[in-house]
């Protein structure tokens, strides 16, 4: 290889000498609204600080739900041990018998539901998609704030709110909703159908009518700024894989999300006015209710026009950040970035139509079947697409191995193997078989939980000397990858095993069935896995915390040698991101090793004697 | 991927086209655009609604007729011929509420034009049209309550035929009906499992099938009468084809549906019509009439603002009038729908 050149420029003097003059700073006297401590930290418009709070509420709930994920792991790992032990915890939910404690069968429904409710609501889509929309998409495009900033706040409190009211649903006597995240009636529809039930489902769909409409509030910001709020050269085809990811994901969300208030409405009708929408007759303890003529499966259908582009609400952010760290961490451009944007735009569409193949076994018509399992395999095409390019993007890279990249790299292992069982999945013969089994769980867990998860490390990991001027531990952080890569796959591998041979989930024990008792050992191996894995986790948030004030600190605006434009704010960028001129956008983000200069950041002119200018 | 040289980084060449940043594509405002983003979200909640609409409805065997669910009016002064004209009052809301469209164009038409007055003038119109609507939905509302019976989770409008067509004595007679007559008291007492106290005096008529000779309460069929006893005639009974047989009295309880298959004579009975019709009129209209509500408030806001000539000073050509203008018409265009599948289907 020929030597590495570095361009040399001065983003300051380009700034000032031909950045864009929107006479921001002239409006702005005073900065009304960072003006004292509840105005800067708390009530923020800032979209910076409204990212860490995203962030940081995501990563409480993280916390919480992983938590609960390894009390009912402990029942399914260990279902005959002493769980007297958790007794100060779970209080009332441990039933005792002669000084041995067993998990509540009524209280591991409600773990497994809050469990699945929270982390794809709480932490992937606020925590993930929130956070980084937040922090990326006016630094990445050049926008001094969100569109609307008083929104953009407004959408963190109602999230702030949705999981104040989840949370308390935690603490109710009959304990939070447990009728599966999914909530499907009669469950959900009949407050007397069980414990969990009543107030617990009450507060569950209010919580999550408030999630819609901070994920609307958010959506509607988020895809303003992007069509609205560029800078000068900006154009969409020089957008960062970042940006195109979250614009699309907030384009989904808002079209989506407004159908599942749509059916927690329908559903709340049923609920508490007594119609018959999600109802039809029911017996229940013997009594007969006088409902008639409700379809349970048009909650299906509903709660799935939502629940399946959800997954992609999940999974795109994750692989945008992904794109942009593996092409900054492999010095390379990223490859087949029109692909990457065309492929982000059919998964997209394709999300729309492919929602009833979480139904094959709900008794729909074969026939409308068949059509999902084709739409649902094309997926694989866009998706394939983008693997192949991030692998592509990987050959030959001047890669660096550290925390970020390696979480990235992470991510395309998952997101394979998570992927290819999604193709069993996906056909509808095969889903008989498999139908609410441990592969299931196997293939959703690696594919849009773990993943997303990666994408997001990845993510912070990348942007954190961006949010907080210093770098997190890489030490810790690379025990944190290696321990969660292992054990990710040491958890969920196993399950692939469980769920071929028939093991269903959501059950509480399975010792009447002599079938699964083969499979105790690995239940065993399973839960202490995912222990361990939970500790990792424990540590990352340790490293995160502690590397706010401890961590090493930045020293120059661009440390990762990137070419978008967050990396030509100071430091700590101040309220408006750039103290004076906007930058203006010159070529895509991905100049990397071009003419054999490393890297050439958006900002910088073209040169006459440029090869290629994209 | 174009290339381009160094001459081409010039600003006005930045400048140019909308999607290159630094612009606005479309030439709408973030503030209007957020408008339209919210309207298309909130299209799809109401996509939600009338999904749930649909596939309900098509998964009953039958269901209400519009033309004579929606025949009653208010108006005491039309001849008595008039009594009942099908849809003749959601007629008027509907043209209540297109018109406030109108004026609500004219409203933004007068801000274009930087005149406060016409704005507020305008805008009052559409205030007056909104409200006006308002009022319709509240008399409509009460009276399928008070009047028909009819609640959010009962609908005393039982099968009628696709052609929407009841039986008159006569006819019954002539499709080989008998006639028989009970005191309203006794009829009562045979009325099926829903009797609770409502009492109806002196002779009725009821009807038995062709071929059923057993006289018991189930069996019998009652003619539709309407509210000033006026029996509808003019149907036809084609086979197949279910039918609300039924002395209406403002009690939902006296209703049976006849049903002729294709050997002609065997009869079912069906006391009430699908629940879902009354849920889903009364929750659809109800979401879009509190959107109608939300908007006639948020335009007597803007209205004030545009009174107080803050709009004046912001000199922005009144956007807030044309953002709050969206949303009426979005409103207006939903109406559109619901008066489609409620009324016309």
């Amino acid at each position: 290889m020929s030597e590495v050149l570095v361009k040399n420029y001065d983003t300051e003097k380009l700034i000032k000498e031909s950045g864009y003059d929107d006479h921001f700073h002239e409006h702005h006297h005073g900065d009304k609204y960072q003006s004292n401590f509840i105005m800067t930290y708390i009530f923020s418009m800032d979209h910076k600080i409204i990212a860490r709070q995203f962030l940081i509420t995501g990563m409480i709930w993280a916390l919480i739900g992983a938590a609960m994920s390894i009390i009912f792991r402990l029942q399914l790992g260990f279902p005959d041990s002493n769980m007297a032990w958790l007794k100060p915890l779970l209080g009332k939910w441990i039933n005792m018998d002669n000084g041995v404690g067993t998990l509540d069968p009524n209280f591991y429904y409600a773990l497994v539901t809050m469990h699945g409710t929270i982390i794809v609501f709480m932490v992937l889509t606020a925590g993930l998609s929130g956070t980084f929309s937040n922090l990326l998409i006016p630094l990445q495009l050049g926008a001094r704030d969100m569109a609307s900033p008083f929104m953009n706040m407004l959408s963190y409190w109602f999230f702030f709110l949705s999981s104040v009211i989840m949370f308390y649903s935690l603490f109710i006597a009959t304990g939070p909703f447990s009728g599966g995240w999914t909530g499907y009636p009669p469950l959900s529809a009949l407050p007397q159908a069980s414990d969990g039930s009543g107030a617990g489902a009450t507060l569950w769909i209010v919580s999550l009518v408030f999630f819609v409409v901070s994920v609307l509030l958010g959506g509607v910001n988020y895809i303003t700024t992007v069509l609205n709020l560029r800078t000068k050269g900006m154009s969409l085809w020089r957008m960062p894989l970042t940006i195109w990811a979250f614009f699309i994901t907030a384009i989904i969300g808002l079209l989506s999300f407004p159908v599942l208030a749509s059916a927690f409405f329908l559903l709340t009708f049923d609920r508490s006015l007594g119609t018959s929408f999600f109802l039809n007759e029911i017996v229940i303890k013997g009594q007969i209710l006088d409902y008639a003529g409700g379809s349970p499966i048009l909650f299906q259908h509903l709660f799935w026009f939502l629940g399946h582009p959800e997954v992609y609400i999940i999974i795109l952010p994750a692989m945008g950040l992904t794109s942009e760290v593996l092409s900054v961490h492999a010095r390379k451009p990223i490859f087949g970035y029109r692909a990457m944007v065309i492929s982000i735009l059919a998964i997209a569409f394709l999300s729309f139509i492919v929602w009833a193949h979480h139904m094959f076994m709900a008794g729909v018509n074969p026939f409308i079947s068949n059509i999902f399992v084709i739409f649902t395999l094309i997926i694989a095409v866009p998706s394939a697409v983008k693997v192949f390019n991030w692998i592509t993007t990987l050959y030959g890279g001047n890669i660096r191995l550290n925390t970020p990249m390696l979480f990235a790299i992470g991510f395309v292992s998952l997101f394979i193997s998570g992927g290819l069982t999604g193709i069993f999945l996906g056909n509808s013969a095969i889903d008989i078989q498999l139908h609410d089994t441990y592969f299931v769980i196997a293939h959703f867990h690696i594919v849009m939980g773990v993943a997303a998860f990666f994408g997001m490390f990845a993510g912070i990991y990348h942007w954190y000397p961006k949010m907080f001027g210093r770098f997190m531990n890489e030490t810790l952080g690379k025990i944190h990858f290696w321990g969660t890569m292992i054990g990710a796959y040491a958890i969920f591998w196993p399950m692939h095993y469980t769920g071929l041979a028939g093991v269903p989930r959501r059950y509480y024990k399975f010792d009447i069935f002599d079938a699964f008792g083969q499979f105790t050992e690995l239940n065993m191996f399973i839960t202490v896995s995912a222990a361990i894995v939970f500790g990792l986790q424990v540590l990352f948030v340790i490293n995160f915390f502690r590397s706010i004030w401890f961590g090493r600190k930045v020293k120059s605006i661009n440390p990762w040698g990137a070419n978008t434009l967050e990396w030509t704010t100071p430091i700590h960028a101040g309220h408006g991101n750039w103290p004076g001129n906007l930058p203006t956008v010159h070529r895509w983000a991905y100049d990397y090793g071009k003419d054999g200069y490393e890297f050439i950041p958006q900002h910088v002119p073209v040169s006459e004697d440029e090869s290629e200018v994209h | 991927m174009a290339t381009e040289t160094v001459t081409h980084e010039h600003d006005e060449d930045l400048l140019k086209p909308d999607w290159s940043g630094g612009g606005e594509p479309f030439k709408a405002s973030y503030g209007k655009l957020m408008m339209w983003y919210f309207l298309l979200s909130d299209a799809f909640t109401f996509a939600g609604f009338l999904i749930a609409y649909g596939s309900l409805r098509f998964s009953m065997p039958t269901w209400p007729v519009p033309d004579h669910v929606f025949q009653t009016h208010p108006f005491s002064f039309f001849p008595d011929s008039w009594q009942e004209l099908p849809l003749i009052f959601v007629t008027i809301m509907s043209f209540l509420l297109i018109v406030s469209s109108v004026t609500m164009v004219r409203a933004v038409q007068e801000g274009h034009r930087e005149n406060k007055s016409g704005v507020a003038f305008w805008m009052l119109m559409t205030i007056f049209g909104g409200l006006g609507f308002l009022g319709c939905q509240a008399w409509e509302w009460t009276n399928l309550i008070k009047t028909e019976g009819m609640t959010i989770t009962k609908n005393p409008f039982s099968n009628h035929s696709e052609a929407g067509t009841y039986l008159s004595g006569d006819e019954l007679l002539a499709a080989g009906f008998t006639a028989h007559e009970v005191t309203g008291d006794d009829d009562h007492s045979h009325a099926g499992d829903h009797g609770d106290g409502h009492h109806h005096h002196g002779m009725t008529t009821y009807y038995l099938a062709p071929g059923v000779t057993d006289d018991i309460a189930k069996n019998r069929f009652w003619v539709k009468e309407d509210h000033h006893g006026h029996v509808l005639a003019g149907e036809s009974f084609d086979e197949n084809q279910p039918y609300l047989i039924t002395k209406h009295s403002g009690n939902p309880n006296y209703q049976f549906g006849a049903y002729k298959t294709a050997d002609g004579n065997t009869i079912t009975k069906e006391q009430f019509g699908p629940k879902a019709f009354g849920a889903l009129f009364f929750f659809i209209t109800g979401f879009h009439g509190f959107h109608v509500f939300s908007g006639v408030v948020f335009l007597l806001i803007i209205m004030i603002n545009v009174m107080s000539g803050i709009y004046v000073k912001r000199r922005n050509g009144y956007e807030m009038v044309e953002k709050i203008g969206l949303y009426w018409h979005f409103v207006d265009l939903v109406w559109v729908f619901v008066f489609l599948v409620f009324y016309l289907l």
